[in-house]
């Protein structure tokens, strides 16, 4: 996965940024420039740029196939991008994989293909971060501190629908699976968090828990991208709003600035 | 797999008419219970299938439950049960080698070689077979893992390859005989009584010991106390049984420290829990940061080694290297063994422990065959339905856990 539309070779490996610490830092967190995605035929993204600070929450609208799901893929490293340029704390950086993706602080929600049936609600949770103990060969994952660490956060979060978390997640419904996947984005305080339709599925208790956690993530000045096709939810959390539209960026307002109609407006492509 | 067949994407996304209701209730309490068992990765169904097996020969020939035939079908199933140990680590990725059978031969062939005609002793020789299977394994690996093709395709040109290559190396002569006395002794020799004895012991109190700790740290439960005292208490009727004819197999001592390892791999570390997530579900593993594709180029790697060292037992047990080594029924046998054992062919599902199980209900069917006389060719319809209703079983299953959602099988 080479991110050609880059155009110069760059590290591969960064430290993580280190996690924001002072809510009022502001700060630009993260910054796409341009990015151009094609699948055959179908052009998913046009040139899309866009940023969001540390602190911010950033929503992005748009119709059905308007190419949401393609940015978040593109940034979380899932998807190669034909063009782009990103920036991570204003150092340009390219993201391979979501290997890479995770090394510059990004953690990703997604809207599809989030879990492993076969896995209990705990090992899903820390999928691909799984705590472990011991040294060298003896290393070993410590499923009880997992456990634990799994039972805090979802009380945490106020989650009481999960009764079991050594249950497969096959045997969950729809919104206790979205529930697991979102919790993810918990697990440790990440610098930038992107949140693909999180809230799809979800009950109403769980919905709001879902907005106070995105409050949350914003008061301990993360960066955060949430998809959303809800616009009460989206005046709820958001301070700006990005709509895209067929794969373009088709307007950014300030949520202090404007009216859900205005808004909807520019989803359905009428000038606004 | 022919994991996106028409029929089954049909059957799995419609469960809501009245007919799959009723159908679902009336299969639910069994299939309820083997569900919950399987799912959690228990070999209580294989278990079960073990005791009506003895059960039944037992009461066709005195001589099948005796120490000396249990000593030889201990013997016997560790060649299928290692390989079958490295069919299970592809299995659980949804994946599957079809040339352990052929890598296992060419590496008995490249170990006739050094031994016989380059004069090499043990200790330099078996290492280089082992390498050879390996890098046969990760030859497999590399083309599954980074280009995409599926494993079926892969392997399937390696059993041929493979093949033809053990049978360039044996030449015209066709067999190289080995007669070193440590080769032998794999699966030549048994422990001495005592010694038997004091590994039982070891492993019995380091197994309770272990439970004990655990429940000092206050999870000390019926079920968590229950299953080591009863592996401690098998470890040592195995012992008994074994010191009552021969000892304990050096060749089934070393397969069982084979799984010892497998399960603390695949159950306790990090990339064993990654086979299973890859197994369950490849696109969100990869989405997860799992690194897919070296645990794929890992897995058939390790099975490509595990081959090897079933090679080096097939080596021992012949005395030679030749042409039929690793050939015949041996990977199928494998592959069955691997299902009946209760690993699924769809991923994301089984155990190590599956190995053990499935190379002894084979090998005890086949034995017990034997003993009352059975022809060649009722050995093999007898096997064949065994396997059927095996992956029958897996296969019920699946569609019962998925609910409509698929589990697993997505190439990536
Ligand atoms: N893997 C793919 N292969 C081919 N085309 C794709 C792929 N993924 C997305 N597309 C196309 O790219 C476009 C944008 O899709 P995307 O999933 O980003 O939409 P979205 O805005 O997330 O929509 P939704 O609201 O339905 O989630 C669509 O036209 C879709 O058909
Ligand atoms: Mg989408």
């Amino acid at each position: 996965m080479l991110n050609e539309g880059t155009g110069r070779r760059l590290r591969r490996r960064r430290p993580v940024p280190p996690p924001p610490g002072d809510p009022l830092g502001g700060g630009e967190a993260l910054r796409v420039v341009a990015v151009t995605k094609w699948f055959g035929s179908v052009q998913a993204l046009d040139q899309v740029s866009m940023a969001v600070n540390h602190g911010e929450v950033v929503a992005l609208v748009g119709d059905n196939g308007a190419g949401k799901s393609t940015l978040v893929n593109v940034i979380a490293g899932v998807t190669a991008p034909d063009a782009g340029e990103f920036y991570v704390h204003g150092e340009q950086v390219a993201i391979r994989s979501t290997d890479d993706a995770a090394t510059f602080g990004i953690r990703t929600v997604h809207q599809e293909q989030t879990l492993a049936d076969n896995l209990d609600v705990v090992e899903n949770l820390f999928l691909g971060r799984e705590l472990c103990r011991g040294v060298g060969p003896l290393e070993r994952v410590d499923f009880a501190a997992m456990r634990q660490r799994a039972q805090a956060m979802l009380s945490g979060l106020g989650i009481t629908t999960i009764a079991d978390i050594g249950s497969p997640v096959a045997q969950l419904s729809g919104g206790q699976r979205q529930t697991v996947a979102v919790g993810r984005a918990t697990l440790e305080n990440y610098p930038i968090v992107l949140l693909d339709e999180p809230t799809s599925g979800l009950g109403v208790a769980e919905c709001q828990r879902v907005m106070e956690l995105v409050l949350r993530l914003r008061a301990q000045g993360a960066a955060t991208v949430i998809v959303s096709q809800n616009i009460d939810e989206i005046f709820e959390v958001a301070d700006r709003i990005v709509v895209l539209h067929l794969g373009k960026v088709g307007a950014v307002f300030r949520r202090a600035d404007t009216t859900p109609e205005e808004v909807v407006g520019a989803v359905m492509g009428m000038a606004s | 797999m022919s994991e996106n067949a028409a029929p089954t994407v049909h059957a799995d996304k419609v469960p809501l008419g009245e007919h799959a209701r009723k159908s679902e209730r009336r299969e639910s309490r069994v299939a309820g219970w083997l569900s919950s068992a399987l799912s959690r990765g228990t070999a209580m169904p294989a278990i079960a299938s073990l005791v009506v097996i003895a059960v039944f020969f037992q009461s066709q020939s005195p001589y099948f439950l005796s120490p000396d035939n249990l000593t030889n079908l201990a013997v016997q199933a560790s060649l299928v049960a290692t390989i079958a140990l490295g069919e299970v680590v592809v299995l659980l990725l949804a994946e599957i080698d079809l040339s352990l059978g052929s890598v296992s031969g060419a590496t008995a062939a490249i170990l006739g070689v050094l031994m016989a005609s380059g004069n090499m002793p043990w200790f330099i020789a078996v290492p280089i077979m082992l390498a050879c299977g390996a890098a046969m394994g990760a030859f497999q690996g590399w083309w599954i893992a980074w280009l995409g093709i599926p494993s079926f395709v892969v392997t399937l040109a390696g059993m041929l390859g493979f093949l033809g290559l053990q049978l360039w190396i044996l030449g015209p002569q066709g067999t190289l005989s080995i007669f070193d006395p440590n080769i032998g002794a794999l699966t030549g020799s048994t422990l001495p009584a005592e010694a038997g004895w004091i590994v039982a012991a070891i492993v019995a109190v380091a197994v309770v010991a272990a439970a004990l700790v655990r429940g000092a740290r206050g999870r000390l439960t019926m079920k968590s106390f229950g299953l080591p005292v009863v592996l401690a208490a098998l470890v040592i009727a195995g012992v008994a049984v074994f010191n009552a004819s021969r000892g304990v197999p050096t060749a089934f001592l070393f397969l069982l420290a084979l799984l010892v390892l497998g399960w603390w791999v695949t159950q306790h570390t990090r990339p064993g829990r990654h086979l299973f997530a890859v197994g369950g579900n490849p696109e969100a593993a990869r989405r997860a940061g799992v690194p897919v594709r070296r645990i794929r180029f890992a897995a058939f790697t390790i099975s490509g080694t595990l081959a090897a060292v079933g090679g080096l037992l097939a080596a021992s047990y012949n005395a030679s290297a030749g042409t039929l080594t690793g050939g015949g029924t041996l990977l199928l046998e494998a592959i069955g063994a691997a299902v009946i054992g209760g690993t699924s062919l769809f991923g994301g599902r089984g155990s190590v422990w599956s190995a053990l199980f499935g190379a002894l209900i084979m090998g005890g069917v086949a034995n017990g065959l034997d003993l009352t006389n059975a022809e060649q060719p009722v050995k093999y319809m007898v096997q064949g339905a065994i396997v059927l209703l095996a992956v029958s079983l897996d296969t019920i299953l699946r569609r019962r856990q998925s609910r409509g959602r698929q589990i697993g099988g997505v190439h990536v």
